[in-house]
């Protein structure tokens, strides 16, 4: 197997976490996954070096984004209050409540937030992922981590829009 | 700067939660957090909730990996696939016989048109550009659909050169609009990021360029004798009005192909 793709499966179970976290779906997480795979995989020729793990990150990231942007085309209706929540939720205990906390954050502020506590990456790494200077990272990662306190203090969630 | 004294915003606390603050601040962080207990119970918070996420998710990267996401299985099904993507085609997107690019900001065209013509195309983009194996209709290395849109469209095409900004033309679709047929070109990066380009004959009022945002992305449009253009793609404005600007410029200057270099670093293209 070549060095290129053995990298790429070494990242797998990382773009898992990630994923899961991101969408909180085993199903939905894997197919993001998935299309991050084949789209490293052919796309060998386009890598010069670097960091491939951070590059995977970018495309789950970017897949990710494509995917809110066509469902939120879609006639959709979500419950105010999930009602099925704790079946969603891992054995640990707490765990409603930072899934709950997630969904709650918009997007680039939710991708901000777990490339680094969850993946580790430094700020100059999610500022390459997401494109943007290191001062929009913090003040996304700023942004998310208040929001998170806010409701994990129980202030009751802002309506959010449906993405 | 490395005055101990120096009050710490909350950057450094951000920073020193994540292990991002320099050696030369972090005694006089944990020095303030000493004495600032609403700041030491911010960052206590801040570690909890990491701890949170980590306690929820970590173990998804202990799972066995599906068969589904073996490289091997995934190669031997998406190679006819890598054709299309692989197509650096990158042709220049020109109306022909165009004067007067220059017309910016004259008078607006009627809002209702212009606002229903963007719509349609960011419509478009947000269909098409979540659509991993058919986003468009024709490759760009085919050789008929700078013709065949042309034709559909009414007047003469070629497609931008963008490989400055990592976009590489992936291809076209005609699609139906309120004026008329459009065309739709998509971009892709190699990262997986996506602009498109739509056009479509429009007969209002010459106007320069606009910006407008909705859901996480972004649009710049513009009209220009007698046909409207829309870029959409990622919601950072600065991005995408470098992107549009060099759009227009082409179309304007009826220039050949970009002769930029392909190494001019993408993180310059990119403001705050």
């Amino acid at each position: 197997m070549s060095t290129f793709r053995h990298s790429i499966e070494a990242c797998i179970p990382a773009l898992r976490r990630y994923g899961r976290a991101l969408t909180r779906d085993a199903e939905t997480a894997d197919d993001l996954v998935q299309d991050t795979l084949v789209r490293a995989l052919r796309s060998e020729h386009l890598f010069h070096g670097g960091d491939i793990r951070a590059w995977m990150f970018t495309i789950l990231t970017n897949l990710n984004r494509n995917r809110l942007r066509s469902l939120s085309r879609r006639p959709s209706t979500s419950p105010l209050e999930d009602d099925d929540a704790a079946d969603l939720a891992g054995p640990e205990a707490g765990g409603r409540d930072i899934e709950r906390a997630l969904a709650l954050l918009v997007e680039d502020q939710r991708h901000a937030l777990l490339l680094v506590v969850l993946e580790g990456l430094s700020y100059r790494e999610v500022a390459e992922v997401q494109g943007v200077p290191i001062g929009t990272v913090m003040s996304r990662l700023a942004r998310a981590r208040a929001q998170v306190k806010a409701y994990l203090d129980g202030e009751r969630p802002a309506l959010r829009r449906v993405k | 700067m490395t005055d101990r004294h120096t009050p710490v915003t909350e950057d450094e606390l951000h920073a020193y939660v994540d292990g991002e603050l320099p050696a030369d601040r972090r005694d006089a962080v944990e020095a303030w957090l000493a004495s600032h207990q609403d700041d030491a119970n911010l960052v206590a918070a801040w570690r909890a909730q990491a701890e949170k996420i980590r306690a929820r998710y970590g173990a998804v990267a202990n799972e066995p990996v599906p068969a589904r996401l073996k490289p091997d299985q995934l190669l031997r099904n998406g190679r006819r696939w890598r054709t299309v993507a692989a197509a650096a085609a990158i042709a220049a997107f020109i109306v022909g016989g165009v004067a007067g690019w220059m017309a910016r900001g004259a008078s607006a065209a009627a809002p209702d048109a212009l606002q229903t013509f963007s719509n349609e195309a960011l419509a478009a983009h947000r269909l098409y550009i979540g659509e991993v194996r058919h986003p468009i209709e024709v490759g760009a290395a085919e050789s008929h659909l700078l013709p065949w849109l042309s034709r559909r469209v009414g007047t003469p095409l070629r497609a931008p050169d963008l490989t400055a900004f990592d976009f590489k033309l992936l291809g076209g679709r005609l699609l139906p609009s309120a004026s008329g047929p459009a065309a739709l070109f998509m971009y892709e990066s190699g990262s997986g990021e996506r602009v498109t380009l739509y056009c479509s004959q429009l007969k209002e009022a010459p106007s320069g360029l606009r910006y407008s945002t909705a859901d996480n992305f972004a649009a710049v449009h513009w009209v220009e004798s007698d046909y409207g253009w829309v870029l959409s793609g990622p919601a950072e404005k600065s991005r995408l009005k470098g992107i549009a600007k060099a759009v227009y410029e082409q179309l304007e200057n009826r220039a050949p192909p970009s002769k930029r270099s392909k190494a001019e670093p993408v993180m310059s293209q990119r403001g705050s």
